[in-house]
């Protein structure tokens, strides 16, 4: 084994080696049926009830190529900016394994429908806000693989299963891989390059509705290519790749491990083998997979029972009057609509926030008020579990609401907090919560009042002082009422109520 | 054309998952070579002005519209399945790694 027990610490390996990644992320289209027949191509059915003849690789089953999954991998290529092929054909990859009952995986090789494109992508980093722009190298449709489930053995793992068990309905959905050149001269910034990077492609894809996009469900994975070089060296050293990683926080995560793990080897005189690696969310290390050797040789050659994809120019330039407006853009924009200051606008992107506050705008919020739920309230919430905002089981929609019924004055702050509660623990709307919880405030004046005279009852020397105009001491008896009714009470009224009272 | 070799047949018959014992390498590579070279006499009559293509039509761009067509029922897709267990496809279990 090559792994080491000791890893050398981030900042030391970096001062004697130059980084290079690359990054191949699977976006899973949001199309109504699979890549090659009618089949559904929705998230969650019961297994194997979204298979036919085509996807599950009977003999003399056809495929026949889905229009608007072309339609939306041009349109990913055009929003990074890549060329689009004039002419370009589907390959079949072979290999053996239960997850592609063809044996093959219908892909594209040599021919990728988009090439030779850039995005550029913002990092906050302690200096500011930087842009890295970042190499396209290719964007290319292939179909998505079944699932399998591996039964017996000790870990779930297939080494040690006793056999698997394969569910087909994922089998041909429709995946846009999008595959970067080498990102070098990042230096230590890289591992955050990586994970702005693949922030950044979500919003874009979000943006252009090809997709659901979410990390956590499988519909963005991505893979994170490393290596190590000398520190001015300018060569490229052995890679590795480590698999299915699938937050934007462990994209960073994964490339740190792997920054100082590769050091460890390589100062002890150790080279790096190029495999494929494993990361473990829960322990925050990279293990070994497969080893790049034969298992690679996957005999490429053009799908013969697909004919040629040519877009013309005509609809190339129709699918690009459809993109959205660049990310660039779209953020000065919103920062000027929404009114907030560069440090505001920073951090709502470097939480990777900005599309949920454009939402939660869109579903009613103020920007500020959105703002302030993403970033302080729910961007905690996130980082005790280790999630992504957009992971959290709460939406825009939520969100909205919550400081909708703030706004209404039925909850304030402190009510909200348990709403959120209650809607991150799957205990339904903010509404239901609120009802099951019972947690409105009160500002009916019949219950307000009773208790309020109570108040005064227990407390007739601060009563007394009230009448005698010294209207600050309403504190204790607003405190009293509050306690009273368990914060849910409307501390305003209850002020009203009380001078009312006692003037 | 080149013959292909015993090593070259053992190592497609790896990649297939395919066991073959030394007599099948014996008599199968030679049947592959016969097979190979019938193959290669098109590259005879395929000049330069002949550029290499994948299918006989010279069509491109056949597409499907993207609307949802009936499945199979489970019972019909596991009707050919080796086993079936959770209404799952149920298959041994490869060595090596997951893909
Ligand atoms: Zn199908």
């Amino acid at each position: 084994m090559s792994t080491p027990t000791e890893l050398v610490d981030y900042d030391e390996a970096l001062a004697s080696y130059d980084p290079a990644m690359g990054l191949e992320v699977h976006v899973e289209l949001n199309t109504a049926t699979k890549m090659f027949c009618g089949c559904p191509a929705v998230f969650g059915a019961a297994p194997n009830t979204q298979t036919c003849p085509t996807c599950l690789g009977l003999p003399g089953s056809m495929p026949a190529v889905n229009a608007r999954a072309v339609e939306s991998a041009i349109r990913i290529g055009l929003a990074l900016n890549c060329e689009i092929a004039e002419w370009c054909r589907f390959a079949r990859k072979n290999y053996f394994y239960p997850d592609m009952p063809k044996n093959f995986q219908t892909s594209q090789y040599d021919e990728p429908i988009a090439f030779d494109g850039w995005t550029d992508v913002e990092v906050v980093t302690a200096d500011g806000t930087e842009t890295f722009r970042v190499e396209i190298e290719r964007a290319h449709m292939e179909e998505d693989t079944g699932k399998s489930l591996h039964v017996g053995g000790t870990t779930g793992r297939i080494h040690g299963a006793d056999y698997s068990l394969v569910d087909y309905n994922r089998a041909g959905i429709p995946l846009i891989e999008i595959v970067t050149r080498p990102i070098v001269g990042a230096g230590d910034k890289a591992p955050a390059v990586a994970r702005a990077y693949v922030a950044h492609l979500r919003d874009l894809i979000v943006g252009l509705g090809v997709s659901e996009a979410r990390m956590d469900q499988g519909n963005l994975r991505a893979d994170v290519n490393l290596s190590l070089s000398p520190a001015g060296s300018g060569t490229l050293g052995t890679r590795t790749e480590t698999k299915n990683v699938n937050s934007f926080r462990s994209v960073e995560r994964a490339a740190r491990y792997e920054v100082s793990r590769q050091a460890a080897i390589l100062r002890a005189g150790g080279s790096i083998t190029q495999e494929t690696r494993h990361w473990h969310e829960d322990t925050g290390v990279t293990t070994s997979g497969r080893e790049k050797s034969d298992a690679e040789d996957y005999r490429y050659f053009p799908e013969p029972d697909l004919v040629p994809v040519a877009p013309s120019r005509e609809w190339v330039e129709e699918l690009r009057a459809t993109l959205p407006e660049p990310p660039r853009a779209r953020r000065s924009r919103l920062q000027q609509e929404w009114g907030f200051s560069d440090l505001e606008m920073r951090d709502t992107v470097g939480a990777g926030a900005l599309g949920l506050v454009e939402e939660t705008v869109a579903c009613g919020a103020s920007p500020q008020s959105a703002r302030k739920w993403w970033l302080s309230e729910l961007a905690r919430r996130a980082n005790e579990t280790g999630t992504d905002l957009a992971a959290l089981p709460i939406g825009p929609v939520d969100v909205a609401r919550i400081q909708a019924l703030v706004d209404e004055g039925k909850i304030n702050d402190k009510l909200a907090r348990q709403v959120f509660d209650g809607v991150l623990a799957g205990e339904g709307t903010p509404d239901e919560v609120v009802a099951s919880r019972g947690l409105a405030v009160v500002s009916d004046d019949g219950a307000l009042g009773e208790a309020v005279d109570r108040a005064i009852e227990a407390n007739p020397d601060v009563a007394a002082k009230i009448r005698d105009g010294k209207v600050a001491a309403a504190g204790a008896l607003i405190g009293a009422v509050m306690k009273e009714m368990r914060g849910q009470a409307d501390a305003g009224r209850v002020r009203e109520l009380i001078v009312e009272r006692l003037s | 054309m080149p013959d292909i070799s015993r090593e070259q047949v053992r190592h497609l018959a790896d990649l297939a998952r395919i066991e073959l014992d030394d007599a099948e390498l014996d008599h199968l590579a030679p049947q592959l070579s016969v097979i190979l070279e019938s193959v290669a006499s098109i590259s005879e009559v395929a000049t330069d002005d002949v550029p290499p293509t994948s299918h006989p039509l010279p069509v491109t761009n056949v597409f499907r519209e993207d609307v949802v067509r009936p499945s199979l029922t489970p019972e019909q897709a596991l009707s050919g399945a080796p086993a079936v267990e959770e209404q799952r496809f149920a298959v041994p279990r490869i060595l090596g790694d997951e893909q």
